[in-house]
């Protein structure tokens, strides 16, 4: 292991919070409370999760694996609820999606021998397919009320001409998922110029060859594509038939 | 026997009454012209009628049945609903004709399409025009041949003639007119226009929600 932060060093990098705080207060941004709160919370929420991890890793327990991924399924499928507000069911919505995508992407990298059913692999990759399903159907939901709220005229008179919903709502639909998997397209199209991704950079302090590291990167490229077109997908052809009642209206 | 009924219909968004106990009744082949003043919920009406929204109190029937009782899909392709300013869809003229045939499964009758651009003077062109590129006249004309791809039993209009030139307007009509006498196609038509006014054969107003003594 090539970087290890020590507790001195952790203590030191705090004054990094101080220059975040010494702008808000210049500026008179009022982030002040928000930067500390920020700031306890990431102490308290990963210290907590380090701990938990270590001890789930340990004893390697199936049905204690299953209910962290299920946990972290579910507290990304709130964080999207709020993403779509005015959305019936956008919870339930939310968590078909987050939890198909992760059993789709999670189970193909198990199958395909890529990752091995132990939770220190398990858990992080879940966590990772879980979190941008949550990012996408987010700009779904966003897409979706968007559009049906401007497109509402053309809506109706698609209904009028006699077209079953899903008709109607079609162009919607595709505009919606596209929303949803767009920023993922572009990221694939840009790493390694742009930017390192969090994964690659990560192995790369931690000491492996960074030839290697992009095996690994690659990797989770494609499990994202594939994670965030089905998290898409489930979540449009869901949502979109909140939008209407049961008579078929626009509601 | 009534073709359209509404029976002590009411209409309210909130605490706001739009409709008050409306009684009506269209027969076959009628050409009824809706009448009255701004915001006195006659488009309400037309909007019921092409079930877009649901009456809170009071029934509609089409030819006697209870409309809630109607696959709402079925209803609207016999009951077809024009607005005022159409939004166009897709990006060229062929994709709003095209639409209806779309909506049924069917193949696209393209005959049928040309027959109704010569109807209201335009050319078989203009299948391929974008919709960016054609005048609110031509628009409005296209929105209308939407609904006449497949001959409705009912047309509703609302306010279709609204800022139309009068050689538009006359153009409009006269297919209209054409429609109603050849194909006997019931009418109800929402309009502020004087001169479709004064031509009415039946025509009722609705004030403040209720239909006008």
């Amino acid at each position: 292991m090539n970087l290890v932060v020590s507790n001195l060093s952790l203590t030191l990098v705090t004054g990094l919070v101080l220059v975040a705080l010494f702008i808000s207060y210049r500026e008179k941004l009022g982030l002040n409370k928000d930067i500390v709160i920020g700031v306890i919370r990431t102490v308290i929420q990963l210290t907590v999760v380090g701990y938990v991890l270590k001890y789930v890793f340990k004893i390697n327990n199936w049905a204690l694996t299953v209910l962290m991924i299920l946990i972290i399924i579910v507290n990304a499928a709130d964080n999207a609820r709020k993403r779509g507000p005015g959305i019936d069911n956008v919870f339930l919505i939310s968590f078909i999606a987050i939890l198909t995508s992760t059993v789709v992407v999670v189970g193909t990298l198990i199958a395909t021998g890529s990752l091995k059913m132990i939770p220190a692999q398990i858990i992080p990759f879940s966590g990772m397919v879980a979190s941008n399903t949550m990012v996408a159907i987010g700009l779904c939901y966003r897409s979706l009320n968007t559009s049906f709220r401007d497109q509402r005229q053309q809506i109706i008179e698609k209904l009028a001409l006699g077209a079953e919903i899903k008709l109607a709502s079609k162009s919607i639909l595709g505009e919606s998922v596209r929303a949803g998997m767009s920023p993922t397209i572009d990221s694939a199209k840009t790493v390694g110029l742009v930017s390192l991704p969090g994964m690659m950079s990560g192995l790369i302090i931690a000491g492996v060859d960074p030839v290697k590291a992009i095996k690994y990167q690659i990797m989770v490229m494609f499990m994202l594509l594939a994670t965030t077109a089905i998290g898409s997908v489930i979540a449009c052809y869901l949502a979109y038939r909140k939008f209407y009642n049961t008579q078929m209206q626009l509601k | 026997m009534a073709i359209i009924e509404l029976k002590q219909v009411d209409y309210q968004i909130d605490d706001k009454k739009i409709l008050d106990s409306i009684d009506l009744a269209v027969e076959p082949n009628d050409y009824l012209t809706i009448t009255g003043p701004s915001g006195s919920g006659k488009s309400t009406v037309l909007l019921l009628m092409a079930q877009m929204a649901t009456a809170t109190a009071g029934n509609l029937y089409y030819n006697q049945t209870d409309i809630a009782e109607l696959n709402p899909v079925e209803y609207r392709r016999e009951v077809s609903y024009c607005v005022q300013r159409p939004a166009l869809f897709g990006e060229t003229v062929a994709d709003n004709l095209k639409f209806p045939a779309e909506v049924r499964g069917v193949e696209f009758d393209q005959t049928r399409a040309v027959d109704l651009l010569t109807k209201v003077q335009l050319p078989a062109s203009m299948m391929d025009e974008k919709i960016i590129d054609i005048s609110g006249g031509e628009r409005q004309r296209i929105g209308l041949l939407r609904h006449l791809m497949y001959v409705p039993k009912v047309l509703l209009l609302d306010e279709i003639t609204t800022g139309l030139d009068a050689e538009n307007k006359a153009i409009v009509w006269n297919l209209i007119q054409a429609v109603h006498n050849e194909d006997q196609v019931t009418i109800i038509s929402v309009t502020h226009d004087q001169q479709e006014i004064d031509s009415a054969k039946k025509m009722i107003q609705i004030i403040e929600g209720s239909i006008g003594k």
